[in-house]
């Protein structure tokens, strides 16, 4: 396998990296042109109210206030998915969460904007606000959204099998309900964005986005021009994680200014305004029944979920779907029913947070099948052995599943840990936990229904036998850039410095849907393949006339263009090119990636969501300290197996594995969103404590690789699957430290020590009446 | 209400060039440095002191610039991420980073590197519980540590 390809599976640093170590490389905020201002926006101060009249003259005569908007100045309602138009940029009618956007301001200076600000009037009318979902999802009448009653925003219900029969068949069935609190992104980066409005009335927009395309579609829409008259440009981006998946309000705010005020407008967020923009993973509340047999074999798992989804609908139904999809398809599970809820409260609107939709249900799931595993006293890693799916297959939800690398996670997970020398050996206090998840390789059905392709790359060859690559695949830091090199020159054969690309601009780069659910590798990725083997084709043929013989007899590779069978090269990659040009004139070729319609899912109502061409696998395993005075956890380590298909990069792939561990952590112990009254208390990131080097352990990758039948040389997903099971292994792991399970997220110490305290008190009293019945027994 | 401030006069010293500016008694480093010298390597995170995507070495010390005045920095020696790389060379810690993708998004990628420059000037040959602490205040959402830490331990193997 080594020997079978140059650049395929050795790591290669990633090509942005100097860029980014000088400090030269630009984020959006880093950009300034000249006669930019600056925009803030008005936030509500209100959970939920009508707007009865907003006044802002005396902010539009502020010397150096160059444009005053509101929802007046662009009406449009708009969203990500077509189901879900629900928000204005600036709403006009009604606030909907505490930092809803009302108004926004574009100036010569951040202070004159701020004091523009204060002297807008708004009067409000302040109506009754819903904050908790399980109330909200009862309301008779004052709905957040009028055409969603009951403030449901969608509710799906699957059944598949039987699993009344499931249930009947298992010797151990348990019911619990959990918890997860919510959390956000957290990407170092604030968002930004620099519209400009150019002299030709054209606009060109730089903005911290993982969806150039979907800002341009949105941008078109909202601001009533046409797509060809828009630039959507993505610079640096400082992470993404979800949270710039889909349009963020100052994005379009940025937009509506500079039209307005016909000058360049940039507006950043503050960290509070990143935490109230948000659409991060919802808070979620899991009821689980899952049935096992004494052999321990899955028979059913009913699952009722329900979603905090704030106040609009943003990914909502997708991420309620995702739930409901990839919750039983990891295992081979013949019954599996799904009720899920996303409800609409009076808080900043969910989305879509790395791991969409599948962490919180796959934390349920894991934990459950710990404590399963636990009641049949079978070994958790046994559990997980007896319910493999028997890949290729096609899941009782209809997903296809082309490779399947879960078996060797498995081994290989438990086998670096320890496993078999650890578990239920280690003293008290010390745990070890397991757990699995998976996830897609990008969506098979694109969010805005059609038959585009959901990528296209063009690459061109110039004179100089330079190559570029044009995607529209956008780097976000998960080394998307680094790929194409790798891919172009692979399939080139050529050095990988020969390839330049210009990527996300949507002047320049055909469309790509965006870095969202794990998507990029396998269909960009393909696409570039595709791309370059079409080059390949037009090198060669323009050789084949030069040399007078058939392209099928030539070969290109390490930078030189052999006729197949001699072992000198005829010429090298610079002639090559030249003679190509000579008789193929320009080398533009293209590459596209459309997945098969047999990767689509079924035909019921929320099929369209869970469907991937491909879905990656992973087996993680936790050791913890936990202190039984404090109740405090201490992650010893991880060990993470992640089945990619093929590491075309091994070190980005670790890295990937790395974050998504880490990200799992913070949501494991310590990281939540707290709200009171639809104000969130913890705004900062002071606060709100993502994890430091001192409370991250240290994690082993281990890449498993199935080599996917359809994947890039095999490659699948690698940016998120883990994540999800880095949270349930660690719950399992505090239970086989002091014996309690903690069914609620984040697992803080006073959780923790509470269901000690809980334990011991059991304890006592079972042993007072064992010493009672001790007593009748010696009678 | 007046908008403006008197500006105060400062001479400072930034990646070995002397440099004098005037500003605000409010501006704040950072502003400074991002806006004034136009130094936009030096990023803003948080505005509350955590993350430490915005440090810089002020005299040596890696300090968050988020949090000091300008003022505060008059006289002194100021040195950003863009100080490191001399002639077009990377500096062994950017090099280091690079080569162990010590990086994914980079947005924390300058604040950490002026904190492992400050570790390795003090503690050449550092531990990795001195690792971990010396970058305790630099926050990174991408990398779960892991090539970080390994990047700093390739750094201090590299220097004599």
């Amino acid at each position: 396998m080594a020997a079978k390809y140059t650049l395929i599976g050795k790591p290669m640093p990633m090509t942005d990296a100097k860029s980014k170590v000088t400090g030269q490389g630009l984020y959006t905020d880093d950009i300034s042109v000249p006669g930019m201002l600056v925009g803030r926006i008005l936030h509500s101060p209100h959970a939920h109210a009508l707007i009865r009249r907003i006044d802002t003259a005396r902010a539009a005569a502020l010397p150096g206030v160059k444009a005053v908007v509101t929802g007046l100045d662009a009406p449009k309602p708009y969203g990500i998915l077509p189901v879900g138009h629900d928000e204005q940029v600036l709403q006009s009618g009604k606030a909907r969460y505490i930092g809803d956007n009302i108004a926004a301001v574009a100036a010569t200076s951040a202070e004159i904007a701020e004091h523009a600000l204060s002297l807008i009037e708004v009067d409000y009318e302040v109506l009754p606000a819903f904050f908790d979902p399980r109330e909200s999802m009862k309301a008779a009448a004052g709905w957040i959204h009028d055409t969603k009653p009951n403030n449901i925003e969608k509710e799906y219900h699957h059944h598949f099998g039987n699993v009344d029969e499931g249930f009947a068949q298992a010797q151990f069935v348990r019911e619990e309900s959990y918890y997860a609190g919510e959390v956000t992104h957290a990407a170092m980066e604030p968002h930004s964005t620099l519209a400009i409005w150019e002299p030709d009335q054209r606009m060109t927009v730089y903005s911290s986005t993982q969806v150039p395309y979907y800002l341009h579609r949105t941008l078109s829409d909202v601001c009533e021009m046409p797509m060809s008259q828009i630039r959507v440009i993505k610079p640096l981006i400082g992470g993404g994680f979800g949270g710039k998946s889909e349009i963020i309000p100052l994005e379009v705010a940025a937009a509506v200014l500079a039209k307005k005020a016909k000058r360049p407008v940039k507006i950043t967020y503050t960290r509070e305004e990143v935490f109230y923009a948000h659409r991060g993973r919802p808070i979620t509340y899991v009821d689980l029944k899952v049935g096992l047999t004494r052999e321990g074999k899955i028979t059913a798992v009913a699952a009722r979920v329900v979603q905090d989804g704030g106040a609009y609908c943003g990914y909502g139904p997708v991420t309620v779907l995702y739930s409901g999809a990839l919750l039983g398809a990891i295992y081979d599970i013949p019954n599996v029913k799904y009720d899920g809820f996303r409800v609409l409260t009076n808080k900043p609107a969910c989305g879509a947070m790395r791991g969409h939709g599948t962490v919180n249900v796959r934390f349920a799931f894991e934990a459950m099948l710990d404590a399963l595993a636990h009641d049949a006293g079978i070994d958790p890693v046994d559990v997980r052995r007896r319910n493999l799916l028997n890949a290729p297959c096609i899941t009782v939800n209809g997903l296809r599943v082309t490779s399947y690398g879960l078996p060797e996670c498995i081994e290989r997970a438990t086998e670096h840990a320890g496993w078999n020398d650890k578990k239920g050996k280690l003293p008290r206090g010390r745990g070890i936990g397991m757990a699995c998840s998976h996830y897609v390789s990008g969506a098979a059905n694109p969010i805005v229904r059609s038959n585009i392709p959901h990528t296209t790359v063009n690459i061109k060859v110039d004179r100089d036998a330079s190559i570029t690559v044009f995607t529209g695949a956008a780097e976000i830091g998960q080394g998307s850039d680094t790929m194409h090199v790798q891919l172009t020159a692979e399939v080139l054969g050529v050095r990988p410095d020969r390839v330049h690309l210009v990527v996300a601009d949507t002047d320049l780069t055909p469309i790509d849907l965006g870095s969202y659910s794990s998507r990029v590798t396998f269909m960009a990725g393909n696409a570039c393949i595709a791309a370059a083997k079409n080059m390949r084709e037009q090198i060669l043929a323009g050789v084949a006339k030069k040399l007078g013989c058939e392209a099928s007899e030539l070969d290109l590779r390490e930078e030189q263009l052999f006729v197949k069978g001699e072992s000198a090269a005829r010429m090298n990659f610079d002639q090559a090119i030249a003679a190509a040009l000579e008789f193929q004139g320009g080398l533009v070729a293209r590459g596209t990636y459309q997945p098969p319609e047999t990767a689509r899912g079924g035909k019921f109502k929320g099929a369209g969501v869970g469907p991937s061409p491909s879905y990656s696998y992973s087996a993680q395993v936790a050791e913890v300290s936990v202190d039984v005075e404090t109740g405090r956890v201490t992650v010893e380590s991880i060990v993470a197996a992640h089945d990619c298909g093929r590491a075309l990069n091994p070190l980005t792939v670790e890295g990937q594995i790395e974050g998504s561990v880490y990200m799992g952590l913070g949501q494991a112990l310590q990281e939540e969103m707290i709200w009171e009254n639809g104000r969130l208390m913890n705004p900062t990131l002071l606060e709100y404590r993502i994890p430091s080097t001192l409370e991250t352990p240290e994690i082993e990758s281990i890449i498993i690789e199935s080599i996917d039948p359809e994947g890039p040389f095999g490659a699948k997903e690698a940016g998120e699957g883990s994540l999800a099971a880095t949270i349930p292994a660690i719950a399992n792991a505090i239970y086989d430290a002091v014996g309690v399970r903690i069914n609620s997220l984040p697992i803080t110490p006073e959780k923790v020590l509470a269901a000690l305290q809980e334990k011991q008190k059991r304890e006592r009293a079972a042993a007072t009446n064992m010493s009672g019945n001790g007593g009748g027994g010696a009678r | 209400m007046s908008l403006a401030f008197d500006k105060v006069p400062l001479q400072l010293t930034v990646n070995g060039k002397p440099c004098a500016v005037e500003v605000e008694p409010r501006t704040l480093l950072v502003e400074l440095i991002r806006e004034q010298l136009n130094l936009t390597g030096t990023h803003v995170g948080c505005d509350t002191t955590y993350c430490g995507a915005c440090t810089v070495l002020l005299n040596g010390r890696n300090v968050k610039s988020c949090t000091v005045l300008a003022v505060q920095a008059d006289g002194s020696d100021v040195r950003t991420v863009e100080g490191l790389a001399t002639e077009g060379k990377l500096h062994p810690v950017q090099e280091a980073y690079a080569a162990n993708h010590g990086l994914q998004c980079g947005f924390c990628t300058p604040g950490l590197l002026m904190s492992t420059v400050r570790l390795l000037e003090k503690h050449p040959k550092p531990s990795d519980q001195q690792i971990r602490k010396a970058i305790a205040g630099n926050t990174c959402r991408c990398t779960g540590y892991q090539n970080i830490l390994k990047a700093i331990r390739a750094a201090a193997a590299a220097g004599k």
